[in-house]
C-alpha cells in the first residue's frame, strides 16, 4: 500500500511543481493566423504587455486559413489573415466579422542563386516559373530580363506553402491578375493546386526551405526576406518599371486605392510609377460582439495599435498604415464590443 | 565432408558473422550519431537565461523556453493523472478477472489503440473538445495524451501484476480476506515495482509526443494561463523552432530538443534498468 | 485465478465491477474514435464517395478532394522505409540473438532500444539539418548513374521521399531489430543445440532451424514496425516536401495522409475541407489497424509479443 501511495505522491508532486495559475484579474485573449505580420504582431504583443501587465494576448502563426477557419469556429478570440474573407467565407459566419487592417507588407519573390546578387523578374517569367512552364534558370525568357546575369542551367526549385496562407493569396492574387494562364490553372486562394514546387509550412517554412536548397525560388514576406538574408528579385510593376520591394512602394500601391467599407481590398499590380506590384493589406478578424470584457480590451489594445503600435512597423519592414485609412480603421474600432 | 567443403562453410560463417555484427554496429551507430549531435548542438545554447525566461518576440534574439517546459511538465502530470490509474485499474481486471471473451476484446482494443497514429488521437480530441469547448486549451492536450497513455499503461501492467504468483493470492485468501482487499493489499503492492516501471515508460512516451498536441495545446509565447487556455509544451516548441528560418532559434530548438531528449532517455532508461533488476 | 467465486461477495462484485470499467474504458474510446471519425468525415463520403480514394486533385480552391496521393505517399515511403531498415534490422538481431557474447548482446540491445524511445519530433530535426543536406549531396550521384530509371529521375531536391524513406527506416530499426531478437531467443534451445551437435556451423543452424521456426513472428515484427511507420507524422513532414502530387521518382516531393491532417486540419476554411481531413484521418485508421491486426496475430503464435517501449 505504501508504495502505491508513494506512486500517487509522485504524480501528484509533477502535477503541482507547476507554477499556479494568475490571478484572476487578468485578461487573456488568444489569436491565431498569417504568417505574413507575425513578426509585428508578437513585437506588438510583447510591448502592449510590458505597458499592460494585466493584458495577456497569445497569438499562435499557423497561416492566414487558419486564422480565418478558427474565428469562424470561435475557438479563438480573433483572427488574423492577409488574404481578406470571400463572400461565401464570411456568410457562414454567425455573428458580424470585421476585417481591420493593421499594416501593409510586399511579397518578394526570394531566391538562392548563388552568384546571382540581383534577379529581375517580369510577370510573364514569375507566372511561368511557377506554371512549370519556365524549368531551367537559364531559359530565355529569365536571360531577358537578366541580360546581365550569369544564370545556370540549373533546375529551378519552386518553393511554396503547404499550408493555408494569405501571403499565398496575395501572390497567387498577383498572378493571376498578370496571367490568364494561372488564373485558369490555379486561381486565387489562400491554398492553391501548385503546378510544381515543394511545400513549406508559414512564411518560416517557405524561407528555412529556400535558403536550404540551392537553385530555389519561393515567396515570402518581406521581414522573411531581410531577416534571413536572402535575396529577392525585383518584379516589373503595371507600369513597366522593375522595382525591389520597399515600404515606399507598398505605401505608393496602396495610395491610389479605394477604400471600401468593409476594408477588403486588393492592392496588387497596382498602377503608378513607383507601387511594388505585390502589397497587401494584412487584417486582424474580430468579431464586433464579443463575450465578456474580450471586446473592450481588444478596442484598447488596436487604439494603441493604430497610433504607438504603428511607429514600430518601419523598423521591422512593413508600411504603416496611411492616415486617411487609420482614422477610417479607428471609427470601426469603436463598434467593437 | 571434404576439407575444402568444410573450409567453405567456415568461411560462409565468418562472413554471416561479419555481415550481421556491422549491422549491428550500423544501428548502434545511427543512435550514437544522433545522441551525440543533439549533445554538441545543444549543449552549446543551453543556459540558465534558457532555462528560465520567456520566449522573446519573433527575430529578436535571447530568451528562453521556460514556459514550455512548464507546460509539457504540466500537461503530462495531468494525463498521467487520468491515464496511469485508469490503466493500472483495467489492468487489475485484466489479470484478476478477465474472463475469455471480455479480455479478449479489452486486449485487443488496447492494442488497437496502442498502433493508431497519434495524430488521429489528436484529430480526434479536436473534434470532440476542441471544437465543442470553442477553445484549444492544455485541457484537450492532456486528455489526448491521457488516450495514448491508457493504453500502453493497461498492457504493460497487466504483464507485471500477472507475475505476482499465484500462491501470495491464495494464501491470502485462505485468511478470509475478501478478493477486493487481497488485490489492493496484496497483488498491487507487490507488483508495485512493475506498475511503476510501466507508467514511467508510458509517461517517456507521451512526454515526446508532438502531432496529437498540435491541434489541441496550441502553444503560448507567455505563461500558461491554468488548463482552459492554450498553453507552451516543448515537442511543439522544438517544431516551430526547428521549422523557421531564424538561425537563433534553430539554436534554441537544438537546446529544447537535448533537454526533452534527457527528459525522455532518463524516465524510460531509469526505468528498464529497474525492470533488469527484478 | 479468473473465476469469480461462488459466493462472491457484495463488495467484492462491485471492486470487480470497478475495474471492469476501467477495462471497458480502452474499448469505448476505439468504439469512440471509429464513431467520431466516420461522422466527422460524412459530408466528404456523401460528396465523393468510395472516389475519394482513387481520385488524386487536392484543391481546397474548387473544394476537390482526394486522397490517392497521400495514400500512395504513406505506403511508398513506408515501403521503402521497410526495404533499407527489414534487412539491417534482421541482420542485427540474428547478431544479438545468436552470435554476439550474452553481455555485450544485452548492452547493445538495451542501446538499440533508446532509438525507439526518441521522440519523433528530435529524429525530424536531425532529418532536416543533417539528412536532407547530405541526401541533397548524393542526389546528383544517383541521377547521374541511375537517373535512366524513373525511380531516381529528377532534381536533387534533398526533401522529398527517399528522406521521408531513410528517417522512417531509422524509426523503424528499433522495432524489427528487438522482436525479432526476443522470437530468435524463444527458439527452443535443444533444437538449436541438436543442429551444432550434428556439427553444423551457426549459420546453418540459423538457416536450417532459428530462422524458419521464428519466421512468422519476424514478419509479423516487420508489420508492427509497418505500423509504426504509416502512422508517424512530425519526421514525416518535416523531410517529405509536403506535396500532394504522385511520381515515380523517389526524389520528388510528396505528401502523406498524417503529415496533410498535421499541416491542414486547424486551417481548412469549409465543411468539405474539415471533413476531407477526417475522412483521410479514418482511413488511416483502418490502414493501420488492418497491419497491427496482421501482425499480432503472427507475432502472438510464438511469444507474448511486447516490443521495446
Amino acid at each position: 500500500m505504501k508504495r502505491i501511495h508513494s506512486l500517487t505522491m509522485a504524480l501528484a508532486l509533477l502535477a503541482a511543481c507547476a507554477p499556479q495559475s494568475p490571478a484572476a484579474d487578468k485578461t487573456i485573449l488568444n489569436g491565431a493566423g498569417a504568417t505574413f505580420p507575425y513578426p509585428i504582431y508578437s513585437r506588438w504583443f510583447d510591448d502592449y504587455n510590458q505597458l499592460h501587465p494585466e493584458v495577456q494576448i497569445n497569438y499562435q502563426s499557423i497561416g492566414s486559413g487558419g486564422g480565418i477557419s478558427n474565428i469562424t469556429s470561435r475557438t479563438v478570440d480573433f483572427g488574423a489573415t492577409d488574404g481578406p474573407m470571400t463572400d461565401k467565407q464570411l456568410f457562414k459566419v454567425d455573428g458580424k466579422l470585421l476585417h481591420i487592417p493593421t499594416v501593409l507588407g510586399a511579397v518578394v519573390p526570394v531566391y538562392n542563386l548563388p552568384g546571382v546578387p540581383e534577379l529581375r523578374l517580369s510577370p510573364e517569367t514569375l507566372s511561368g516559373i511557377f506554371l512549370g512552364t519556365i524549368r531551367k534558370w537559364n531559359d530565355p525568357l529569365l536571360k531577358k530580363d537578366n541580360p546581365d546575369a550569369e544564370l545556370p542551367s540549373a533546375p529551378i526549385t519552386v518553393v511554396h506553402r503547404s499550408d493555408g496562407s494569405g501571403t499565398s493569396y496575395c501572390f497567387t492574387d498577383y498572378l493571376s491578375k498578370v496571367s490568364k494562364a494561372w488564373e485558369k490553372k490555379a486561381g486565387r486562394g489562400t491554398s492553391v493546386e501548385w503546378p510544381v514546387g515543394l511545400g513549406g509550412k508559414g512564411n518560416e517554412g517557405v524561407s528555412g526551405l529556400v535558403k536550404q536548397s540551392p537553385n530555389s525560388i519561393g515567396y515570402v514576406e518581406l521581414i522573411y526576406a531581410t531577416q534571413n538574408k536572402l535575396s529577392y528579385a525585383a518584379v516589373k510593376n503595371a507600369a513597366g518599371s522593375f522595382l525591389k520591394a520597399t515600404i515606399e512602394g507598398v505605401t505608393a500601391a496602396a495610395a491610389g486605392v479605394k477604400m471600401p467599407a468593409d476594408f477588403r481590398v486588393s492592392i496588387t499590380n497596382a498602377a503608378g510609377e513607383n507601387a511594388y506590384p505585390i502589397s497587401t493589406f494584412t487584417w486582424l478578424l474580430i468579431y464586433e460582439k464579443n463575450d465578456g470584457g474580450a471586446g473592450n480590451t481588444l478596442r484598447g489594445f488596436l487604439d494603441w495599435m493604430l497610433t504607438e503600435g504603428q511607429k514600430s512597423a518601419p523598423e521591422l519592414g512593413y508600411a504603416p498604415l496611411p492616415k486617411e485609412v487609420a482614422a477610417l480603421v479607428k471609427k470601426t474600432v469603436e463598434r467593437i464590443k | 565432408m571434404s576439407a575444402d567443403n568444410f573450409h567453405r562453410r567456415k568461411r560462409l560463417n565468418n562472413a554471416v558473422t561479419l555481415i550481421t555484427g556491422a549491422c549491428a554496429a550500423v544501428c548502434v551507430a545511427v543512435l550514437l550519431g544522433i545522441l551525440g549531435y543533439i549533445a554538441y548542438k545543444g549543449i552549446a545554447s543551453v543556459n540558465w537565461q534558457f532555462m528560465t525566461k520567456l520566449p522573446r518576440p519573433v527575430g529578436q534574439t535571447g530568451g528562453g523556453i521556460a514556459n514550455a517546459i512548464i507546460g509539457s511538465l504540466k500537461i503530462v502530470g495531468l494525463a498521467s493523472l487520468v491515464g496511469v490509474p485508469a490503466g493500472v485499474l483495467g489492468a487489475v481486471y485484466l489479470s484478476e478477472y478477465g474472463t475469455k471473451k471480455t479480455a479478449f476484446w479489452i486486449r485487443y482494443c488496447a492494442d488497437i489503440l496502442n498502433g493508431m497514429p497519434s495524430i488521429v488521437i489528436g484529430v480526434f480530441v479536436y473534434t470532440v473538445m476542441v471544437l465543442p469547448m470553442k477553445r484549444f486549451s492544455a485541457l484537450s492536450g492532456s486528455a489526448a495524451l491521457a488516450i495514448i497513455m491508457i493504453p500502453v499503461v493497461l498492457r504493460n501492467c497487466e504483464e507485471f501484476i500477472k507475475l505476482v504468483p499465484v500462491s501470495v493470492r491464495e494464501a491470502a485468501l485462505a485468511l478470509g480476506v475478501p478478493r477486493w482487499k487481497v488485490v489492493l493489499r496484496v497483488v498491487l503492492p507487490a507488483a508495485s515495482r512493475g506498475i511503476l516501471t510501466g507508467s514511467v515508460l508510458a509517461l517517456s512516451r507521451i512526454a515526446g509526443e508532438t502531432a496529437p498536441l498540435l491541434f489541441t495545446a496550441f502553444g503560448n509565447r507567455f505563461w500558461d494561463n491554468g488548463f482552459l487556455h492554450p498553453i507552451a509544451t516543448l515537442p511543439l516548441m522544438i517544431y516551430t523552432y526547428a521549422v523557421s528560418p531564424y538561425e537563433d532559434w534553430h539554436n534554441q530548438a537544438w537546446a529544447a530538443a537535448l533537454i526533452l531528449l534527457a527528459i525522455v532517455l532518463a524516465a524510460n532508461v531509469t526505468a528498464r534498468l529497474a525492470l533488469r533488476k527484478t | 485465478m479468473a473465476k469469480p467465486g461462488l459466493r462472491e461477495r457484495a463488495d467484492d462484485k462491485t471492486f470487480r465491477l470497478f475495474v471492469l470499467g476501467f477495462g471497458l474504458v480502452a474499448v469505448a474510446l476505439c468504439a469512440a474514435l471509429a464513431a467520431e471519425l466516420a461522422w466527422g468525415s460524412k459530408l466528404a463520403w456523401a460528396k465523393f464517395g468510395p472516389a475519394f480514394f482513387w481520385s488524386s486533385r487536392w484543391n481546397p480552391v474548387e473544394e476537390q478532394f482526394g486522397a490517392l496521393p497521400f495514400i500512395y505517399g504513406t505506403l511508398v515511403s513506408s515501403l521503402l522505409a521497410l526495404l533499407l531498415s527489414a534487412p539491417l534490422g534482421l541482420g542485427a538481431a540474428v547478431f544479438l540473438a545468436e552470435i554476439a557474447p550474452k553481455r555485450l548482446a544485452a548492452a547493445l540491445c538495451f542501446l538499440i532500444e533508446i532509438l525507439a524511445a526518441i521522440p519523433s519530433v528530435i529524429i525530424g530535426m536531425m532529418g532536416i539539418f543533417v539528412l536532407v543536406p547530405a541526401v541533397r549531396w548524393f542526389e546528383p550521384f544517383l541521377i547521374k548513374y541511375f537517373g535512366f530509371l524513373p525511380l531516381f529521375a529528377g532534381t536533387p531536391y534533398g526533401v522529398g521521399m527517399l528522406s521521408a524513406g531513410l528517417i522512417l527506416s531509422v524509426m523503424m530499426l528499433p522495432y524489427i531489430t528487438s522482436i525479432s531478437r526476443e522470437l530468435l531467443l524463444a527458439v527452443p534451445q535443444q533444437m538449436k543445440e541438436g543442429m551444432l551437435a550434428l556439427g553444423s556451423t551457426r549459420w546453418e543452424m540459423l538457416r536450417k532451424v532459428s530462422l524458419p521456426y521464428a519466421r512468422s513472428g519476424i514478419i509479423g515484427a516487420v508489420f508492427l514496425a509497418l505500423g509504426r511507420a504509416l502512422g508517424e507524422t512530425m519526421a514525416v513532414t518535416m523531410v517529405i516536401g509536403n506535396t500532394p502530387k504522385i511520381s515515380a521518382s523517389l526524389l520528388d516531393p510528396a505528401y502523406t495522409m498524417s503529415a496533410v491532417i498535421a499541416n491542414e486540419l486547424a486551417e481548412a476554411t469549409s465543411d468539405i475541407y474539415v471533413h476531407s481531413l477526417i475522412a483521410i484521418a479514418l482511413a488511416l485508421f483502418l490502414i493501420t489497424l488492418v497491419v497491427n491486426a496482421g501482425a499480432r496475430l503472427m507475432v502472438y503464435r510464438l511469444s507474448d509479443g511486447g516490443g521495446p517501449q
